[in-house]
């Protein structure tokens, strides 16, 4: 019954969508904490940067902007993110970058909200004992606010990882082009989506339990 | 502001520590401080008391700079309070703070808490801040729960926490904003006295607070606040039982006698 399978790299497949998913959320943990840092600070220019960049890209389709990286990045204006002219490395980082500049405004938010559930009194009595606005945050601020977004930020990369099958517009040779490809050779239609339908669901299932679990965890007492 | 300048200068020889020169503050229409003059000497304490919304908190809170002021100068030292960045950072590191709500920091441990800024601001050996913090606590009296987290800790002993906390940097001159008022009344004692010990070990004080217990015993002088502004000044004794202002008659026949 699944002997279809064995003319595909179903578990190479896999492992681009882990590796899109992975190096996505590292890339816009990153990028996100930066942005809710601007936006929470005391720069105008940084906070009016910040909150623009977050109402206009999260706004922005997602296939709209991994389009734009393949067609207008590369193709037009020639940007290869130092792969040469290896195509297929090429549209992988280009995914992983639209990834990247999408997701982190969703993190950025769900820190934000994060930021929000720490008292003032807390930045205040930092502040008080001669800390910086950097130290602040990075010290006193941002911990407390990461234990509380944890179950948010869960969320962000469960949409995450199910968002890596739009790379498949860009021909990523993720597990969605797979199914594609799948469906136009093969018979069992029903099959093959409950295949790929089951890849997801164990990708982001644990994802969730596990982050829900965490969050419980380091939750800060008060 | 010229005539600021020339009371900065004098300070420093007669021992004048925190200077407030005709500070004036609003909250949108309400004018909350209205032309504060206070001149804190060097070991002195100050209780600050009055009636709900006085202006007194924020008073002190404008003393490190958690409030701006929309004019007039305070000093501390001699030196103007910088309005911003790490020249005000520094400044602050040398006004310890007791708040009414405690805000110890809730991720970190209580010797976490006493260490932080002595690492981080001071930037002390990790080994010889854990040796200061741990002498604090216990000198406060709270020596057993380093290891403990806030949380675990009763309203009383996080309070000592927050006093060794602030007194950890070295502190020229401490605030305290209503140390006692979100206590359980058989805890307020315990903080009192950690405060009185300390005025006897003659820090500069600054306490904003509703226990009258604690002025007459503790306080060199009285510092009566109403409607923003500083209505009368006078040692303890003066206040309690004699007070001049009708307003400071009226405050005191409220909450002593009954």
């Amino acid at each position: 019954m699944f002997d279809f399978l064995q003319d595909y790299d179903l578990a190479g497949a896999v492992w681009t969508t882990v590796q899109l998913a992975v190096l996505s959320a590292v890339g816009s943990l990153i990028w996100g904490t930066m942005l809710a840092a601007m936006r929470v600070g005391p720069v105008p220019l940084m906070r009016a940067f910040g909150t623009a960049y977050v109402n206009i890209v999260r706004n922005i389709p997602l296939t709209v902007i991994i389009l734009f990286a393949s067609l207008g990045l590369n193709q037009t204006l020639g940007v290869t993110l130092g792969a040469g002219g290896d195509f297929k490395t090429i549209n992988f980082r280009l995914a992983v970058l639209g990834l990247i500049l999408y997701t982190s405004s969703f993190v950025c938010e769900a820190l934000r909200s994060g930021i929000n559930t720490v008292p003032v009194g807390q930045a205040e009595a930092a502040r008080a004992l001669g800390l910086g606005f950097g130290q602040v945050l990075r010290l006193v601020v941002l911990p407390q606010a990461f234990r509380s977004s944890v179950i948010p930020l869960a969320n962000v990369l469960i949409a995450l990882i199910k968002n890596t099958t739009v790379a498949a517009a860009i021909g990523v040779a993720e597990t969605a082009l797979l199914m594609k490809e799948m469906i136009e050779n093969e018979a069992q239609l029903l099959l093959i989506a409950a295949v790929i339908a089951l890849v997801f669901v164990v990708l982001t299932l644990p994802t969730g339990l596990i982050l829900g679990w965490v969050g419980k965890k380091v939750a800060v007492k008060r | 502001m010229t005539a600021v300048s020339v009371a900065t200068e004098d300070k420093a020889a007669t021992g004048e520590l925190v200077v407030l020169n005709s500070v004036n503050k609003h909250f949108g229409a309400l004018h909350v401080l209205q032309d504060i003059d206070l001149t804190i000497h060097r070991g002195e304490v100050v209780v600050v008391i009055g009636p709900s919304g006085s202006g007194k908190s924020t008073l002190c809170r404008t003393i490190n700079r958690l409030e701006t002021v929309d004019s007039g100068s305070i000093t501390i030292d001699g030196k103007p309070l910088p309005a911003e960045g790490k020249e005000l950072a520094r400044l602050r590191a040398d006004v310890g703070m007791v708040f009414q709500s405690f805000n110890l920091f809730a991720h970190k441990t209580v010797l976490e808490n006493v260490t932080l800024g002595q690492v981080k601001v001071r930037k002390a050996d990790a080994r010889k801040a854990e040796e200061t913090a741990r002498a604090l606590l216990d000198r406060v009296g709270v020596g057993a729960q380093a290891d403990k987290y806030p949380a675990q800790l009763s309203g009383g002993q996080q309070q000592r926490v927050a006093i060794a906390r602030a007194l950890a940097m070295g502190p020229k001159v401490m605030l305290f904003d209503e140390p006692t008022s979100a206590l359980d009344p058989e805890m307020i004692n315990e903080v009192l006295e950690v405060m009185k010990q300390l005025a006897e070990d003659g820090m500069t004080m600054i306490v904003v607070t509703h226990e009258m217990g604690f002025a007459r015993s503790a306080a060199n002088r009285v510092v009566f606040m109403a409607d923003g502004r500083i209505v009368e000044e006078a040692t303890p004794d003066q206040f309690f039982s004699n007070p001049r202002s009708d307003r400071a008659k009226d405050f005191l026949s409220k909450i002593l006698h009954h």
